[in-house]
């Protein structure tokens, strides 16, 4: 077991070897004869120049993190409670919507990309269309359940202490103009910037994915530009009624190419680097690091030790703009990850993490269900009670209701829907590439 | 095996539960008494400086305050019970009584940081305070400015009153947790740091305050109720924290009389 196994997962014992990483190399065509291509796979006339890993075994260390996202995501919109302090946000710069953004490119190139390399592009294209449209209706869904809550909390609730907040609800009085905001992605309540965020980088996994297929480097070296461009000359999207979206496209597609150029053969090629020890050392101490900045938010006592120097270069930490900062903490994370939880880890299989790795299988409808959960979570603390068991009771039945939900979406396409299942494979598998 | 499971998740749950739970039951009943105000000390101090406070109350002359807010420095219709007039009531107190404390409020109802620090110039030639505490974010949130933009209106402001002579106090956002899912107060109260930061001033963490209160029991911010009697109490407390911030940031020795 090489690192580049544990990098890649690439898959069924025996294909799909490092043989095939020389991908810019067109030369080797005719000189890989024993590379052995995936069950299933048409032979191909040349080899390109990107790589695959077969299609096979999920690779479930990809569904447990996202379901592990999806579970903080959803922590994380809960008001604060103890449980937040488990999640990642508290230690370091990167968050959830890192491991999210990355593994929905990762999955979304592993699935898009092979059909486009076996059907075409427009094939291919038609079908991330269609998932694109998926998300938007999961998005016009989530904001009618918004629209709801908030009216109602506006009709009942008048503590003087709050007067001034209650201007949140201005953009009532004007449903027209805010809804076909809404639907043109432009008005984005809190807690509702994931999946616009998406749509767009979904939008342009076509081009992302056709531009890898000629060459995978000069792709993420064009979208390293593009996010450099971003910070150079600060291109944004604007919102509504102003200001701008709070996930910046143009900055964040950073992390989604970079995940698909990973997911074709970039991390194999990586793995050299993944497993040397000074790469360890470097994320360790990065990793430190940041942890210690952290610490300083919290016991405001420790900033003193934090040369102003020091302070005045690195804040703001932009989320917005995915600042390098977090981009870079999240290379850490994924770093010391692939290197110490090899992708046979028995504990993959364990049923401990069945819950997580279930949910991360169907990631757009538990992302959707989290928002909601979230949103009803936020409405019980409200009308019924606010007090700290109600809160972790409403955290933990948040996250059993998703794991239930993610269970019952299994046992469908498992049992419900057997006829169709045999003609199914990875290809078409949209719950692979799902996100949110 | 899923019986275990879900057994170990309702004990840590629980076990998670319990320590705030048994802080929230101590609290009811508290909330007419300071007790209710209590914060742990760290949201009472600051690294950052007051001296022309410190400067003012050495050499004996009156300590003009001024607090430029929006509208959630005040109570709808009883402007005695607001924090900034606690605040001089419980200054007044602790301070020497020879000291004389005026507390005025310049409320900019609806206006962003840009448009109220725009108004600064004037305002200070109007008065000429002491200290300035500018309580400012919540109607940036509302509007979601361009955190970028809050953040350099928010230096312009703080520059302007520093120019005019004053020391100043930043005061954030209420923490509002029947809003939370409409108003993203983050990005703001952390650009607030970050001015406060790089000015070396004091901010006055009022959104961590509330939400400390809210957490811990002593008050319910939850609360739907719509007459003033909360209002009335969660303005007393945040008058008399804001008071000892004061009085810590300046260095001042509170009047020993009061044994």
């Amino acid at each position: 077991m090489t690192i580049a196994d544990h990098v890649t997962g690439s898959t069924i014992a025996g294909t799909a070897k490092p043989a095939d990483a020389k991908p810019v190399d067109s030369k080797s065509v005719d000189s890989t004869p024993g590379d052995s291509k995936p069950a299933g796979a048409k032979p191909r006339a040349t080899v390109p120049a990107i790589t695959l890993p077969a299609i096979g075994e999920r690779e479930l260390r990809l569904d447990l993190f996202r379901g592990l996202a999806l579970w903080l995501i959803f922590i994380d919109h809960l008001p604060p409670s103890l449980l937040t302090w488990f999640t990642i946000r508290n230690y370091g710069f990167s968050d959830a919507t890192e491991i999210f953004i990355f593994i929905s490119g990762y999955t979304a190139a592993f699935v898009y990309g092979r059909a486009m390399l076996e059907s075409g592009v427009v094939i291919a294209t038609a079908r991330i269309l269609r998932r694109v449209w998926q998300i938007y209706v999961a998005h016009v869904f989530l904001f009618t359940i918004f629209l709801a809550e908030i009216s109602y909390v506006a009709t009942r609730f008048e503590n003087p202490l709050y007067t001034e907040e209650m201007g949140i609800m201005d953009f009532l009085k004007q449903p027209d103009v805010t809804i076909v905001q809404a639907l043109l992605l432009r008005f984005r309540p809190v807690n509702m910037d994931v999946l616009p965020l998406y749509i767009v980088l979904m939008l342009a996994l076509p081009l992302i994915l056709w531009s890898m297929k000629w060459r995978p480097d000069v792709t993420l070296g064009l979208s390293v530009a593009l996010y450099a461009v971003t910070w150079e000359y600060d291109l944004y999207l604007s919102a509504y009624p102003n200001g701008f979206w709070a996930f910046n496209p143009f900055a964040w597609q950073l992390l989604f190419v970079f995940g698909a150029w990973c997911a074709l053969g970039g991390a194999r090629r990586m793995s050299r680097i993944l497993a040397s020890p000074v790469t360890m050392w470097i994320a360790i101490a990065y990793l430190a690091a940041a942890f210690y900045v952290t610490l300083t938010w919290y016991v405001p006592q420790l900033s003193q030790f934090m040369p102003k120097r020091v302070e005045k270069w690195m804040y703001p930490i932009d989320k917005t703009d995915l600042d390098v900062l977090r981009f870079t903490h999240f290379l850490a994370l994924a770093a010391l990850t692939v290197r110490f939880l090899p992708r046979d880890w028995p504990g993959l299989k364990s049923r401990w993490l069945r819950p997580l790795i279930l949910c991360g299988q169907h990631s757009l409808e538990i992302f959707c269900l989290g928002v909601f959960l979230a949103f009803a979570g936020h409405f019980i603390l409200a009308e019924v009670s606010g007090g700290a068991a109600m809160h972790a009771l409403i955290s933990l039945s948040g996250v059993l209701i998703m794991w239930g939900v993610a269970w019952v979406i299994s046992w469908y396409k498992r049992v419900a829907d057997k006829s169709g299942a045999k003609t199914k494979n990875a290809v078409g598998n949209a719950d692979l590439a799902g996100g949110g | 095996m899923k019986a275990k499971v879900l057994l170990s998740l309702v004990l840590l749950c629980g076990s998670l539960a319990a320590p705030v739970a048994r802080a929230g039951d101590a609290a009811p009943g508290a909330a007419t008494a300071p007790a209710a105000c209590e914060l742990p000390s760290y949201l009472l101090t600051s690294e950052s400086q007051l001296p022309k406070v410190a400067e003012a109350v050495k050499a004996g002359k009156p300590l003009e305050i001024l607090v430029v807010g929006s509208r959630s420095t005040t109570i709808p219709s009883s402007e005695g019970s607001s924090y900034p007039a606690r605040m001089e009531a419980i200054l007044k107190e602790k301070l020497p009584p020879s000291e004389a404390v005026h507390v005025s409020v310049e409320i900019q109802s609806k206006r962003t940081a840009e448009e109220a620090a725009s108004t600064f110039v004037k305002l200070m030639e109007a008065k000429t305070p002491t200290l300035v505490v500018w309580q400012t974010g919540t109607v940036d949130a509302i509007r979601s400015i361009d955190p970028d933009e809050f953040r350099s209106a928010v230096t312009e402001g703080v520059v302007a009153l520093q120019k005019a002579g004053a020391d100043v106090v930043l005061m954030n956002l209420q923490y509002s947790p029947r809003t939370e899912t409409m108003i993203s107060a983050q990005p703001f109260l952390d650009n607030m740091r970050v001015v406060a930061q790089e000015h070396d001033i004091p901010l006055f963490d009022r959104f961590t305050i509330m939400r400390q209160w809210n957490d811990q029991g002593q008050f319910d911010l939850f609360s739907p109720s719509r007459g003033p009697e909360l209002a009335k109490q969660v303005h007393d407390c945040l008058g008399r924290a804001l008071a000892q911030f004061v009085i810590d940031a300046a260095h001042l020795e509170p009047a020993q009389q009061q044994n």
